[in-house]
């Protein structure tokens, strides 16, 4: 019996306490930088699209959300033609952002995405390619990669020895 | 005629203050809930979430008022509204302040309880006309647990009117000038347990019991109808927190502030006691809930009337009520 009055002088107690309620629109959460939110696609720091339309992304995709189809430019970059996601399927779970090879996929920390309709939750490349380079603000693929494109031969990548001549004779 | 007027207006006045109060109240609970629940509760509608009431009495409004087809129709109509009649009937002998009661009753309690044991009807109806097996369990446990809870709720009260030597309400506060009842009648412990249960608010609210029931009584009503049942409740607790203060805590009586303010201040504290308790306590499993009534609570109800009725002897100059005259009150 005397629990009972006990009980009830604790949760009495309680009024005097802070309350754990964020009020939301007024008051943002904390998100964290690493906060798993809404998809997009960034770019190099001399302004190119970083994606290369490998389809690691939509490959490791467990709810196979993204869509996408590769196309290359006259210059060798490939490029995707379309990159679709459909964000009323994604978990945001972050394997698109871990298998991609060329850190162009990544997840921001803003879940703020509600939509009346359905079909306006499937955002089109237009929609998630940003201007910037998202958190990798020096990283270029094609610098560093070994891949030749119009305007970088082969072995003029940063950090890359020219190639090989494997017929020749000397080391 | 000025006396017809004059009633009329006080029953009006009554009506307005009652059902304005308990909309309030569904406000405060909600607020209060969630203030000991680290939360905000209610805060988005109008100034602290103040016009909650009224948004949800507009959704309310514009319910479908469904009528199940198995159920028996005149009954499953009938049933919410004799709650809120009965309930609303009970304050008709309620003293507000002096002069300011509908119905100046020599019996008041016995139809303050004769009343709220009448509303029982409303979830024994409700149960048995839903033709559902929740409701049916629902509106028998609530039989049950009247039946227990409404003796020793009369017992308890007896002490009271032992000490004020009157059944009239008006005489029970103007008999607590010098103390109020619940020093020397401990019957306030007893009656509120049976109040709790008389109202099936949560730690007794095994007829609703949400958790197991879904519902209870109230599983297969919609719109209006349950709106009925959900004003029914807090009237009913309006009705008993008044009723604790009238028999227990002195009515109206009180210093420097006017009658009607200290009447609302002690309602209202005893209803934040319930909703604490509300807030706080488990429901108790049925079995429970009736041996706490049968087996602790009306032998204690029994004691208690025994010693007060002593102590009223011991104290008072015999003869104790010669030809049916009222004894010295205290």
């Amino acid at each position: 019996m005397l629990s009972l009055f006990k009980t009830a002088w604790g949760v009495f107690l309680r009024a005097f306490e802070k309350r754990v309620t964020v009020s939301y629109p007024e008051e943002r959460p904390y998100l964290a930088p690493r906060f798993r939110g809404r998809i997009i696609l960034s770019r190099d720091p001399d302004g190119g699209e970083r994606c290369v339309a490998c389809y690691l992304c939509a490959a490791a995709c467990p709810v196979d959300c993204i869509a996408l189809d590769a196309a290359e430019t006259e210059d060798g970059r490939r490029y995707p033609s379309f990159f679709r996601i459909n964000f009323s399927r994604c978990i945001f779970c972050g394997y698109c952002e871990e298998a991609c090879p060329t850190y162009a996929i990544q997840l921001t920390p803003d879940f703020e995405m509600s939509e009346y309709a359905r079909q306006s939750l499937v955002y089109e490349k237009e929609d998630l390619l940003i201007s910037g380079t998202g958190k990798y603000p020096d990283y270029n693929f094609y610098r560093v990669a070994g891949l030749a494109i119009k305007g970088k031969d082969k072995g003029e990548a940063e950090n890359e020895t020219p190639p090989v001549d494997i017929r020749g004779l000397m080391p | 005629m000025q006396g017809i007027i004059a009633s009329v207006l006080t029953i009006a006045f009554v009506l307005i203050a009652l059902l304005t109060s308990s909309a309030a109240l569904i406000w405060a609970e909600r607020s209060l809930l969630a203030l000991w629940q680290d939360r905000y509760g209610p805060n988005r509608v109008g100034p602290l979430g103040l016009f909650q009431p009224v948004a949800d009495m507009i959704k309310i409004f514009t319910k479908d008022d469904w009528v199940p087809p198995f159920a028996d129709r005149p009954v499953f109509v009938l049933a919410p509204a004799i709650i809120v009649i009965t309930v609303l009937t009970a304050f008709a002998v309620m003293p507000f302040a002096p002069g300011v009661l509908v119905a100046d009753m020599d019996i008041g309690v016995l139809f303050f309880l004769a009343m709220s044991s009448l509303s029982i009807y409303s979830v024994v109806l409700a149960g048995w006309s839903s033709n559902s097996k929740y409701a049916l369990l629902g509106g028998l446990r609530g039989a049950a647990q009247m039946l227990s809870y409404e003796i020793f709720m009369g017992l308890s009260i007896m002490g009271v009117v032992l000490l004020a030597g009157s059944f009239n309400l008006n005489d029970i506060v103007e008999a607590q000038r010098n103390m109020w009842f619940f020093i020397p009648s401990s019957g306030l412990f007893i009656f509120f347990p049976a109040g709790l249960a008389e109202t099936h608010r949560l730690p007794f609210d095994l007829p609703e019991a949400e958790n197991e029931l879904v519902a209870g009584y109230h599983t297969e009503y919609s719109g209006l109808k349950f709106g009925m049942f959900y004003i029914g409740e807090y009237l009913g607790v309006t009705l008993i927190a008044s009723m604790i203060t009238t028999l227990f805590l002195g009515g109206w009586l009180g210093p420097v502030l006017p009658p009607a303010v200290w009447f609302i201040l002690k309602t209202g504290a005893v209803i934040v006691v319930f909703i604490l308790l509300r807030a706080s306590l488990p429901r108790p499993r049925f079995d429970q809930l009736m041996g706490f009534g049968w087996k602790a609570m009306l032998p204690l109800a029994l004691i208690n009337l025994l010693v007060t009725g002593g102590i009223i002897l011991a104290l008072t100059d015999a003869p104790v009520f010669p030809g049916g005259g009222n004894a010295e009150p205290l």
